[in-house]
């Protein structure tokens, strides 16, 4: 006869206001094969663990149940708890009052008697529990950062620091990110190059840094301390070696009209190209989807006026196996393009932009050399206006969030715009302004006060063109809703972040969860915002969420130090759900009757064959046998198998069959 | 006469609908109480024999849920589920369970609010089917052909 251990937690009052937690622990207590029962305001609070370390000694416990909040929450620290009163953990479960019961139901008999029902069930599941022992793993101290922005770029610095090997990997042809792109930054307006390159030189030069780039992950399996990523390196058609960056082939490259992607379309670049000067590294690819020779099997003109031979039309993909033990996600974000807003022209009006539009304006790097220029015909506009909130907040555009960063740079936008057009006249429109931030009210204050930009609140409704003219029509929501019209030259859109494209492929290999946004998902919206749902995997920067540049630093130091407490050990603990194939005395052996069936169905490879083989060493059976290493605990095996030789613990067949029984009979 | 409140027991996968029903207990959503929660690692875990003996023991409905196809945190188990599932099915018709008594059904850990839907939609459906009757029957077969 088992003795069971009932805790039933209020959690202050979030399980209380709802659920009679006294009639529960009572209920509880008259259970079969439960030795004590009682309820407490607090479980997972000090003198809550300590009611259950003292019963588990005092009434001889063999299992318990702690009824409270999601055991995704609280599971590590009740078995850590049980642990130390000298009960296995694995001989505690929790049962979900809180997440599950409580906090979806009002107060009724009803909800406390599904309270019950939970509780029962975890009580009969726990009664079939097996005390287990962690499994240890060994970890390879060597970990993959997927995006070489200035998230990428920070957590590859502190784990490189750290002691660690990195291998940095960035799709692009150059490391930076949408900050390289960046003419100052707020709020100190701080020029965004100057402090960023420094960074990307010393990833470069970092002598635990491994960086590839032009290169996106292929692949990924395994798990914490132990994965298997393929990284795809992308033909750059030059040997990197010989390659002394000298730069002579992009001046002679005779495809010289690709819209830069760095400009973001402003300028142009040729079909052998650096992003930008600075690139790191300084080197060119040729985009083979522009390239003549790659079109029309003719020119090679690079090749020839190359110094040192580096050009190498014959190169191919190349996929690289990596074992690392823990995975860096900081794929950045994007932002709404001006073809995505029907109302502001569908983009057709070539002096609608985007904010990062702007910024290449106002780059001293840009195409125009940081004067205010319209692309329409390169006049200084005389009259502009920004628009805030551009798709972010707009359930209409599918993207009710706040993109967090626009109102800041917006800001920024229209100073850096006063301080460089000194007669211009600037507006913003806006729904609120949103600067909370170290010295960011102050910053928007500035631009309203000192730099007189004229912040009208209210939504554009429409920008359209007349004899060379935008009209922006909107209304001023301080002035009575009253409608306004302004003849701009130039109109900017503080377009929405939104995730980049492909995420949703990316988060789909790693196995990590995403939003309804696709922005990647954190494991926990306060307490664990750089780990995800799977471990070993961490999230830095704007991939996760859009972000400005202090929190994206923030979120890869924080993520580095996740990387570097996992590598502190030599070995994990792992927990010890895994499967297993029974065996039993001879003659019998196991029940297992090789069929391997198991094996063709676990998505991990961890199902090989044992031989049993009598005194004699004749081989009598062949039965399946789990790698403990490599299984991951899904139980896809146990029930595919029809003899039930293999189950899983944790969750075995006896533990499933009790909780349905258990759930069902009152 | 109170109205029928039928029993339902949701199978669900540990990292896309446990988490997401979580999600709807942290959103505060409210639903219907008839729904009960067995956590498993992964659908592909689910023994579709358990369907059937919760029907045996008087479930008058069933939801199996987890991840999206191509989100499996394992990542091929709710393919086998699925599969199996179709297989399932054949055999649901055979023990005469209207197969609208089963609702499956994939809730990442981001829909809190979309759990709290397939959960009262189910409550409903079940609701029009009325209690599950012919639990004998399937006891008896759990008894004979599957040994459980
Ligand atoms: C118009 C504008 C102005 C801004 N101004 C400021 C400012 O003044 N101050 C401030 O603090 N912040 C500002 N920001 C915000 C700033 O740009 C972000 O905080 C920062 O860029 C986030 O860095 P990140 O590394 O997370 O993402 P990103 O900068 O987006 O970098 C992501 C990197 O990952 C790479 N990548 C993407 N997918 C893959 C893949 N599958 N495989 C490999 N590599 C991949 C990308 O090529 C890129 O290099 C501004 C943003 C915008 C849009
Ligand atoms: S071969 Fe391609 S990259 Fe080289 S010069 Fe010609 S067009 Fe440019
Ligand atoms: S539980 Fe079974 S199917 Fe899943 S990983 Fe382990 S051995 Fe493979």
């Amino acid at each position: 006869m088992s003795k069971i251990g009932v805790f039933i937690c209020h959690c202050g009052e979030n399980i209380s206001a709802t659920v009679n937690c006294g009639k529960v622990a009572e209920v509880a207590g008259k259970l079969e094969g439960v030795a004590y029962s009682t309820d407490y305001k607090y479980m997972c609070s000090d003198p809550g663990q300590t009611i259950i370390k003292q019963m588990i000694k005092e009434k001889g416990l063999d299992g318990v149940v702690v009824a409270a909040c999601s055991p995704r929450m609280h599971e590590p620290t009740f078995r850590k708890a049980c642990s130390e009163a000298g009960l296995n953990p694995y001989l505690c479960e929790m049962a979900n009052l809180r997440e599950h019961c409580s906090w979806v139901h009002d107060k009724s008999d009803a909800t406390t008697q599904k309270a019950i029902d939970i509780v029962r069930t975890l009580v009969e599941k726990v009664k079939h529990n097996k005390p287990l022992s962690t499994i240890k793993v060994p970890v390879t101290k060597k970990a993959l950062v997927i995006g070489g922005g200035i998230a990428g770029i920070q957590a590859s610095l502190d784990i490189a620091n750290a002691g660690h090997q990195v291998v940095l990997v960035e799709k692009e042809p150059s490391i930076g990110g949408h900050m390289s792109q960046l003419s100052e930054t707020f709020p100190t307006l701080d020029c965004s190059q100057c402090i960023l390159t420094p960074r990307m030189v010393e990833v470069a030069q970092h002598p635990n840094i491994t960086l590839m780039t032009y290169a996106e992950l292929e692949k990924l399996d395994g798990f914490i301390g132990n994965f298997k990523a393929t990284i795809r390196k992308k033909a750059k058609s030059i040997d990197e070696k010989l390659c002394t960056g000298c730069g002579l082939c992009t001046t002679k490259c005779p495809t010289k009209k690709i819209p830069s992607e760095f400009n973001e379309g402003l300028g142009f670049r040729t079909a052998i190209y650096v992003p930008f000067p600075q690139a790191v590294p300084n080197k060119p690819v040729i985009d083979k989807l522009n390239c003549q020779y790659y079109l029309k099997g003719k020119c090679k003109v690079c090749e020839k006026v190359c110094p040192t031979g580096a050009i190498r039309f014959d190169q191919e993909d190349e996929l690289v196996e990596l074992e690392v033990g823990a995975v860096v996600v900081a794929t950045g974000f994007n932002i709404m393009t001006t073809s995505e807003f029907p109302e502001y022209g569908y983009g057709k009006y070539p002096d609608v932009i985007t904010g990062l539009q702007f910024e290449r304006l106002a780059s001293a790097s840009g195409p125009t050399l940081g004067e205010i220029r319209r692309p329409s015909d390169g006049k200084i506009p005389e009259k502009i206006v920004f628009i805030a909130c551009a798709g972010s907040r707009d359930p209409a555009k599918g993207k009710p969030y706040c993109s967090k960063i626009c109102c800041m740079y917006t800001a920024k936008h229209a100073m850096l715009y006063q301080h460089k057009v000194h007669h211009g006249e600037s507006y913003v429109f806006y729904m609120d302004i949103r600067a909370a931030g170290k010295n960011y009210d102050e910053f928007t204050r500035r631009a309203i006060v000192e730099d007189k930009v004229n912040y009208l609140r209210g939504r554009v409704s429409k920008v359209y063109e007349e004899n060379g003219k935008l009209i922006v029509k909107g209304v001023d929501t301080l002035l009575n809703a009253k409608p306004v019209e302004i003849e701009v030259d130039m109109v900017v859109l503080a377009s929405a972040g939104v995730a980049n494209p492909g995420s949703e492929e990316l988060a789909q290999k790693m196995h990590i969860s995403y939003d309804a946004y696709n922005f990647f998902s954190e494991a926990h919206p306060k307490l664990k915002p750089v780990e995800t749902n799977t471990a070993g995997i961490y999230l830095a920067g704007a991939c996760q969420a859009p972000k400005d540049i202090p929190e994206t630093v923030a979120a890869a130091s924080g993520a580095a130090a996740k990387v570097a407490i996992l590598f502190s050990q030599n070995e994990l603990s792992r927990e010890p759900v895994v499967a297993v194939v029974n065996r039993s005395a001879p003659p019998l052996y196991s029940t297992c009757v090789g069929c391997f069936m198991c094996a063709t169905a676990c998505p991990y490879s961890a199902i090989g064959e044992e031989e049993i083989k009598d005194r004699k060493g004749n081989v009598i059976k062949k039965v399946a046998k789990v790698n403990p290493g490599l299984c991951q605990g899904c139980g896809t095996c146990v029930a595919f198998c029809r003899s039930k030789s293999i189950d899983l613990d944790g969750y075995t067949n006896e533990q499933m069959y009790s909780e349905v029984m258990a759930l069902l009979n009152e | 006469m109170t109205e029928f409140e039928p029993k339902i027991v949701a199978f669900v996968c540990n990292w896309c609908t446990y988490a997401g029903a979580d999600l709807t207990g942290t959103s505060r959503i409210k639903y219907a109480q008839n729904v009960k929660i067995i956590r498993f690692p992964c659908t592909g875990r689910i023994d579709f024999m358990l369907l059937l003996k919760a029907f045996g023991e008087g479930a008058d409905g069933i939801i199996v849920s987890g991840c999206h196809p191509n989100d499996c945190h394992y990542t091929s188990g709710n393919f086998h589920a699925r599969r199996r599932w179709i297989m399932f099915r054949g055999l649901l018709d055979l023990l005469g369970i209207d197969v609208r008594r089963i609702q499956y059904s994939w809730v990442s850990a981001a829909e809190g609010a979309k759990w709290a839907d397939v959960v009262n939609t189910t409550v409903t459906a079940i609701r029009e089917l009325g209690p599950y009757t012919d639990y004998a029957k399937v006891a008896n077969y759990l008894e004979k052909e599957a040994n459980v």
